[in-house]
């Protein structure tokens, strides 16, 4: 945002929405578009009122290695995009980039024997540490087993390379490889039902899935309809903060019923 | 570091959460000057938890927001003695509270009395099927009290909290439609039921058609708005859905925040100081009397805060990691089944049933806490157990407490874990099932038990409370029994599939299972088995109480909070009157 005009469209449109709401943390604006991480969608000039969007821990080897596989572990499918569509990439980013990343309320003391599995997590490493390591240990076995990294393989490749990390048949060198799969499949499926504001969800693409209305609604009138779906438009805690939705006084949008079912 | 030594006051309380907040308003409207101490930061209805932002399930289910911060903080955990106990370095199994409010703050509201069988476990399983029914290791025991003369007490807290529900017993009259299993009430609930989703239907009418009788759980969510005898106000639940692991944006939910707190803040006998985390109590050389209690303020300068009486309501771990800490009773040493502080540490046994439909949608996204329809008949001794090999039981429910799709997307067994086949089941079934819970209790044994971990310190330099528990036979049995029996109604409710999950194998401290530890300083008879007496008084420093499930000397097979909110006045009763006028042992 350091060019004039940038910093012009910037005032413009936050004035545009209003002077209550926010400017919605959205997407990168044109300037930003050509340098943007891949899986950051270049925005139209209407939407440029956000800040850019911009991977601040994941190397451009590592947003790739975590696309593909967020890519195989919920695909996009006749049911709809999955869990690249849905930004999930950038979503893990920014976790790892923030106090999840870096253990903040966690226990980080030594020692560290392995423990039981009924003891829980006891790598020495964040989850930040993981990810850098077990993405370029993963690489390394896809490079030496097929000569390509994991990005590079064709979808079934990549499927056996998830399995054998999901099995534990794969070995890393830093961490047992079922930890890091698990991690991996716990933050996918976080970043593709988590509310949009933390950069995954992108669209609403997995509460529009599964049906799920996002920041509820009062229900006092609708909890005893037996049987009766309930099928809205999914409402962000962005969309409520920009006053894009009606409220009541304690902050429960409106929810806005759609006609078609699931 | 030198601590400074603060004025005298007449009662310092460590922690302010549900039972600290309670034993604050009490003692502060005795008249008593009481200070609490609260480790963690200053929370309100609003601000802080107002829509939307309080209700983001990343942020409150998966960071723990509202939860215990472990870089400070944590216990040590092991399955057996022969092991090496390692740091819980993330939340899972339980979700203990740190800031005001406590743990109360993000309950789930469900409230029950325990059942009178549950205060004599001991002697009347003893009576009614002989000494061999309990295992040989089972150190489950009498309370030292009755539910008789705990009743006015469960009455006491359920008007405070508002509690909903429908009674099932006044006065030894079963009353229809309530929980013909519950020990005689005085009165009816304070408010009427929840409503009733889908879910609870089913599950009601299948019940009821297999000669059960169910009725709606008792909750702190509240049917509609009411001011309870200290004046506060709660409001009507809106069946958001965000219940548990949340905090209320619309004060609906029973709390300190609603409850109490309205009203404590402004009496002027009590001060709040946030930030502060207790780190000892400290004794007179005999071990008899407390004197006072050290804390480190968030500027990390040591205070000493003398006071008459010593008040511990930190919860299960922290009321017997600070007595370990102290000096306060005797520890307990498992190998001679001597000592007392530490002893007979439970943690419940709980299971489901899932039931998927394919042609039926339940919105199970929405709900409240504690929002289900119940039955008692495999809870406690409701039933027979002769040969079944176990003793204890567990409430069953059809529960509709909120399903939010990061944590509560159920899939048939057999469906892989990731992938399009996933996805499908996922997209399919997040409206199309619900639970049935069952609730297990967990009886005490030798080989359960919390001490000072040899290792592991927290930031301040003190050894972590240890924690070693594995359940037994006795809950593998009961888990497999009750949830095939939940699994009989489920299967006459008609699903297409269901997943039947008793409780099995090793205790793990990863998934959540509940935040129903209880024991390490109970209560009893005899003080060579038990710390505290019937008053939550030490027996071996009568100025200190302890108050909290830490005083349960097995588990059963209810949520803890309505029986600790019982013994809470239980105990303040006695401090009030009794103690006030003749400070010392109360039990002699
Ligand atoms: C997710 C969840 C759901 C639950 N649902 C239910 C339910 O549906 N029904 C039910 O019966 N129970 C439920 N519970 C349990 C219920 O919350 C507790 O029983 C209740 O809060 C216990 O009250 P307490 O005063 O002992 O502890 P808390 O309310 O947790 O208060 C203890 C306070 O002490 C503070 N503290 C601890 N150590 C120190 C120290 N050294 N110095 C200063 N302060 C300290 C803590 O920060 C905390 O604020 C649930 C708990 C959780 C976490």
């Amino acid at each position: 945002m350091d060019q004039p005009s940038g910093r012009r469209r910037f005032l413009k449109s936050v004035i545009a929405m209003g002077a209550v709401g926010l400017p919605a943390p959205g997407q990168a604006d044109e300037a930003h578009a050509q340098h943007a991480p891949p899986g950051v969608p270049a925005a139209s000039a209407q939407t440029s009122a956000a800040p850019p969007r911009a991977y601040m821990f994941l190397t451009p080897p590592e947003v790739a290695f975590v696309e593909a596989a967020a890519a195989r572990l919920i695909p996009a499918d006749e049911l709809g995009p999955g869990a690249k569509e849905a930004g999930v990439a950038y979503f893990i980013d920014q976790q790892l980039f923030g106090a999840y990343g870096t253990m903040a309320k966690k226990y980080r003391q030594g020692p560290w024997p392995e423990g039981t599995p009924q003891q829980g997590y006891q790598s020495p490493l964040t989850p930040q540490e993981v990810y850098r390591a077990a993405i370029r240990e993963s690489n390394l076995y896809c490079r030496r087993q097929y000569g390509k990294t994991f990005d590079e393989l064709a979808p079934e490749q990549q499927d056996q390379v998830l399995r054998g990390l999901d099995e534990g048949k794969i070995a890393l060198e830093s961490v047992p490889s079922r930890f890091f799969f698990d991690l991996l499949l716990a933050n996918t499926q976080e970043g593709f039902f988590a509310d949009p504001v933390y950069g995954g969800n992108r669209n609403k693409i997995g509460w529009k899935l599964v049906g799920f209305p996002g920041v509820p609604a009062v229900y006092t009138d609708h909890i005893e309809k037996y049987n009766v779906p309930y099928l809205v438009e999914p409402v962000s805690i962005a969309d409520v903060q920009q006053n894009l939705t009606q409220g009541d006084e304690h902050g429960h949008p409106q929810h806005v019923r759609l006609s078609r079912d699931r | 570091m030198a601590a400074t030594t603060l004025k005298p006051v007449d009662v310092v309380l460590v922690g302010v959460g549900l039972t600290g907040t309670i034993m604050a308003k009490e003692l502060a409207e005795a008249g008593l000057t009481v200070v609490g101490l609260e480790r963690g930061r200053f929370r309100d209805t609003y601000p802080d938890f107002a829509l939307p932002n309080a209700h983001d399930e990343l942020k409150y289910v998966r960071r723990h927001e509202l939860m215990q911060d472990l870089s400070r903080e944590t216990i040590t955990f092991r399955n057996a003695m022969g092991e090496t106990a390692l740091p819980m370095r993330e939340l899972g199994s339980f979700l203990p509270g740190e800031g005001v409010g406590g743990a109360a703050v993000h309950w789930g509201g469900l409230t029950w009395r325990f059942l009178p069988w549950d205060f004599e476990t001991r002697s009347r399983t003893i009576a009614r099927y002989g000494q061999d029914q309990l295992a040989a290791d089972c150190t489950s025991q009498d309370w030292g009290i009755t539910y008789a003369e705990l009743e006015p007490s469960f009455d006491r807290f359920e008007y405070l909290y508002g509690i909903s529900g429908k009674a099932g017993n006044i006065k030894g009259t079963i009353q229809p439609g309530g929980n013909p299993f519950e020990g005689p009430r005085a009165r009816e609930y304070p408010n009427p039921p929840l409503k009733t989703t889908f879910a609870g239907s089913l599950f009601r009418k299948a019940a009821a058609s297999m000669g059960y009788q169910p009725f709606p759980v008792p909750t702190g969510a509240l049917s509609r708005g009411y001011t309870n005898p200290y004046g506060a106000t709660i409001n009507a639940c809106v069946y958001c859905g965000y219940c548990q692991f949340f905090a209320c944006e619309m004060g609906a939910k029973a709390s300190p925040q609603t409850a109490v707190l309205p009203v404590l803040l402004h009496n002027k006998n009590f001060t709040l100081r946030t930030l502060t985390n207790v780190v000892k109590v400290n004794l007179d050389s005999a071990r008899r009397r407390a004197l006072s209690v050290t804390y480190v303020d968030s500027r990390g300068r040591e205070f000493e805060q003398p006071a008459e009486l010593v008040v511990l309501t930190s919860y299960v771990l922290n009321n017997v990691r600070l007595m370990l800490l102290s000096g306060i009773g005797r520890p307990y040493d498992p190998v001679r089944n001597r000592g007392v502080v530490g002893r007979n540490y439970a943690y419940q046994t709980p299971s489901a049933v899932t039931l998927f439909f394919e042609d039926k949608v339940f919105n199970q996204f929405m709900g409240a806490g504690g929002l289900g329809i119940a039955i008692d008949e495999f809870n406690g001794d409701n039933f027979d157990h002769s040969g079944l090999g176990f003793i204890g039981g567990g409430f069953f429910s059809a529960a509709s407490t909120g399903a939010r799709p990061i944590g509560v997307r159920p899939v048939p067994a057999g469906t892989p874990r990731w992938g399009s086949a996933w996805k499908k089941a996922v997209a399919h079934y997040f409206n199309r099932s619900f639970p049935i819970t069952v609730q297990g209790a967990c009886q005490s044994y030798r080989t359960n038990y919390l001490d000072v971990d040899p290792t592991y310190r927290d930031a301040y330099g003190l050894p972590l409370l240890r924690m070693t528990f594995d359940r037994h036979d006795n809950e593998h049995k009961m888990s497999v029994y009750l949830t095939n029996k939940a699994a009989e109604i489920a299967k006459a409710i008609g699903p297409s599939k269901m997943n039947v999950n008793p409780r099995t194998g090793k205790y793990t401290i990863v998934p959540y299972q509940s935040t129903h530890n209880t024991g390490g300083a109970i209560m009893g008879a005899d003080p060579a088995t038990s710390a505290v007496n019937k008053y939550s008084q030490s027996w071996d420093v009568p100025n200190v109480f302890v108050i909290g499930a830490s005083a349960f000397p097995q588990n059963g097979g209810y949520n803890p909070t309505g029986t600790v909110g019982a013994l809470t006045y239980f105990a303040v009763e006695a401090i009030r009157t009794r103690y006030l006028k003749r400070p010392g042992q109360l039990l002699t």
